[in-house]
């Protein structure tokens, strides 16, 4: 398959392709980080995450309107904007929905499962008779779109340096919440012993309510960068529930290391299988490996120890 | 949800059809005389127990109008209903009036499947315009069979099939990829193509046309990959890494859905740039519909090999787009199976009238051989095979979301679903 090309060439294409599997790891951080918070420290099985997405995905869609027909001048810097935006809009429906829906199911994790399906239904069709069934299109600013060329053979996407640095700044933001913040040792303080927090005056309500919107508006966040790479659509968010909870889960719930280790893993091993096997084949092998670790170990990569 | 149009809508919709209907005027031109109901009394041309009444006949639309498939359905739908309330317009079919029951497959194929029963069994329509999806219109098939319904299935589509219930009024995959194939290497040269495609029957099957066609019938020309992708797939930068390595002259792409937002997208970000021609972009799979999704700016100078452009310039396509327009709203665009599906009422309007009757063995027999001069595509013959003579044409993509017609093929091209030497 290589013997063709010269080794410049070969180191091109393989810088390129490292960087492919970065970007992709980048990708699956964002998106699994805010199902990380929710699911790892709440045990709420969020199956909205996608529409949690779009919601920021539209906004985006919305902020590119607004900056485009009266803020021309200022279009190149609507994009962070948007993203502020979109971490607010989806960090308050995320309130909105556990404060209606959530806390009232808390002692049911499994039907958590299915009124956050049914909720993800009934956001897809609110989506779709507001913005209407087809996918909209996101004018993203033109010194983001095209790519770098580091040298004469190796180029890499703008938009996937933008993730990246993206990706890094939210996971070290959430580090910084989750343990180094009031909030951050009483959410570790409730996942370890509920009934013991709130004796020790821990108002457990607020931070749930806290936490789940913190998780949603992150959801929000990644929802605005990947206007960038991908479709804008009411369905769209189903695109990513499923490669969002395989971190999650091979992650190891509760673990947000373990989540940044198995986006890692399972992004490395998509990303160099799919270019030596086809598209389809790679995914196969990836899901298949990660079913088989998680027969051996089904607390996933990473897990806490936690008092039972 | 069904909704029967109610009458006063009827009439009101149709005063709007006249005052659209610059082709609808055209097409009357071509009709022998205003046809009057009581010249064909309801026994003599419905037999069979069909939903015909002295002054009104009723069809269905089956298409999705929630789910995943929305997205692409919408646009047949609305062409239908605009055929079927210009046909109203000039005075319906055997002097009745169309009425419809739309039903909504829910981009889920059982229940497709349910709601072609429905409205052949209870509502017992004299024909469906529907579906969109080959999967969709696999799941109806064996009820149109059972039941002898007639469909009439707007969508470009892989082939390998001839149901004497349905007629096919989009281009069957020879059709589509032959023409543009050639036309790339004729006139720029190309030599090398490197194939992808969603993970479904569809690129499945006219990637492996397309192969076929450059392996055996190109001189000097080869493949260089061929790649599919799970559909909703979202991250494409190793397969474009790929396409660097092998240096194709032609990206030939047939991806689907919202991973064709994302393939364009990272294609620019990734430094192709399809106006740049290195490689060409050649697509099968893209309509002004879907440039929507994806942006111009991020597909402008790809080629894409069809049947219809909405700037096609000619008097019938002028007049189809003005009204659609005027019906639907002045920002909306017209793809290649929208058009399809709004040939679907006339295409079955005219067979009605050659048989002189609703009977759907009658109208199947006097199906082939229907002309149709005032397609806004042009020209259109139905074939023996129940799929449609029609030309091929390369549209280039321009940055405001439309195609430039750069190729034609000069003569209709002939539909051949079980190409020979090609599977």
């Amino acid at each position: 398959m290589f013997a063709d090309y010269s080794m410049s060439e070969l180191g091109a294409i393989f810088a390129m392709q490292g960087f492919a599997g970065l970007i992709l790891f980048s990708v699956f951080v964002l998106m699994a980080l805010g199902l990380a918070i929710i699911f790892g420290q709440m045990g709420v099985i969020n199956m909205a995450h996608g529409e949690f997405m779009i919601l920021g995905a539209y906004v985006t869609y919305l902020t590119s309107n607004l900056f485009g027909d009266y803020m021309p001048a200022l279009f190149g810097t609507y994009f962070f904007v948007a993203m502020f935006l979109a971490f607010l809009a989806s960090g308050a429906l995320g309130l909105f929905v556990e404060w209606a829906l959530i806390r009232h199911l808390y002692k049911r994790p499994l039907d958590t499962l299915l009124a956050t399906w049914g909720l993800s239904l009934i956001l897809q069709q609110i989506y779709r008779s507001v913005f209407g069934a087809r996918e909209v299109g996101v004018t993203i600013p033109d010194w983001m779109m095209g790519s770098l060329p580091l040298t004469d053979l190796i180029e890499v996407p703008i938009n996937g340096i933008f993730v990246m640095v993206l990706a890094v700044s939210i996971s070290i933001a959430v580090y910084v919440m989750m343990f180094r913040s009031t909030w951050g040792k009483q959410v570790r303080a409730i996942n370890q012993n509920r009934v013991m927090a709130g004796a020790v005056g821990i108002n457990t309500e607020w931070t749930d309510r806290l936490t789940f919107g913190i998780g949603c508006g992150v959801a929000g966040v990644a929802g605005s960068a990947f206007t960038m790479i991908g479709s804008t659509g009411p369905t769209a968010g189903q695109l990513y529930i499923v490669d969002t909870f395989l971190v999650v889960v091979f992650g190891g719930a509760g673990s947000l290391l373990g989540t940044i280790a198995s986006a890692f893993s399972i992004s490395q091993a998509q990303s160099i299988m799919e270019f030596f096997l086809s598209g389809s084949m790679a995914k196969v092998l990836t899901l298949l490996v990660v079913v088989g670790i998680l027969m051996i170990r089904p607390q996933g990569l990473f897990s806490l120890k936690l008092r039972k | 949800m069904s909704d029967q149009n109610s009458e006063s809508e009827n009439n009101h919709l149709s005063r709007r059809a006249v005052l659209a209907g610059g082709t609808a005027l055209t097409a009357s031109l071509f009709l022998p005389k205003n046809l009057r109901a009581a010249d064909f009394p309801t026994a003599e041309v419905n037999t069979t127990g069909l939903a015909v009444t002295d002054d009104t006949v009723t069809i269905g639309i089956l298409h999705s109008v929630t789910g995943t498939m929305a997205i692409s359905e919408t646009g047949s739908v609305q062409a239908e209903k605009l055929a079927i309330e210009q046909i109203n317009a000039q005075g319906g079919i055997l002097g009745r009036k169309i009425e419809y029951i739309q039903e909504d497959g829910a981009s889920d194929w059982p229940t497709f499947a349910e709601k072609a029963r429905k409205l052949l069994v209870n509502d017992k329509v004299a024909s469906v315009m529907g579906c969109w999806t080959s999967a969709s219109r696999k799941a109806v098939l064996p009820v149109f069979e059972q039941h002898n319904g007639f469909l009439y299935y707007p969508t470009f589509y892989e082939g390998l099939e001839e149901s004497p219930n349905v007629i096919y009024t989009g281009q069957e995959a020879t059709q589509q990829i032959i023409a543009g194939l050639d036309w790339v290497n004729q006139t720029k040269g190309a030599k090398s193509f490197y194939l992808l495609g969603s993970d479904y029957i569809w690129p499945r099957t006219s990637n492996k046309i397309a192969r076929k066609h450059i392996e055996n019938f190109m001189e000097g020309c080869e493949v260089v990959g061929e790649e599919y992708y799970p559909l909703g797939h979202t991250q494409f930068n190793s397969v474009i890494n790929k396409i660097r390595l092998r240096k194709p002259d032609v990206i030939y792409a047939i991806v689907v859905g919202g991973s064709n937002v994302a393939f364009y997208k990272q294609l620019i970000a990734a430094g192709i740039d399809p106006a740049a021609e290195k490689p060409i972009v050649l697509t099968i799979s893209v309509t002004e519909d879907e440039i929507r999704g994806i942006g111009g700016e991020n597909i402008a100078g790809s080629y894409a090999c069809m049947k219809y452009f909405q700037s096609l310039e000619n008097e019938n396509n002028l007049a189809f787009v003005k009204a659609f327009k005027e019906m639907w709203g002045d920002d909306i665009v017209i793809g290649d199976v929208t058009q399809a599906a709004y040939l679907g009422p006339w295409l079955w309007k005219a067979a009605v009238e050659k048989a002189g009757s609703f009977d759907v063995d009658k109208v199947r027999e006097a199906s082939p051989g229907i002309e149709l001069t005032t397609a806004p595509e042009g020209y259109v013959k139905v074939h023996e095979n129940h799929h449609l003579w029609s030309k091929t044409r390369v549209g280039r993509a321009l940055a405001d979301g439309q195609y430039e017609v750069v190729f034609e093929t000069a003569e209709l091209v002939e539909p051949d679903p079980f190409p020979e030497g090609y599977q």
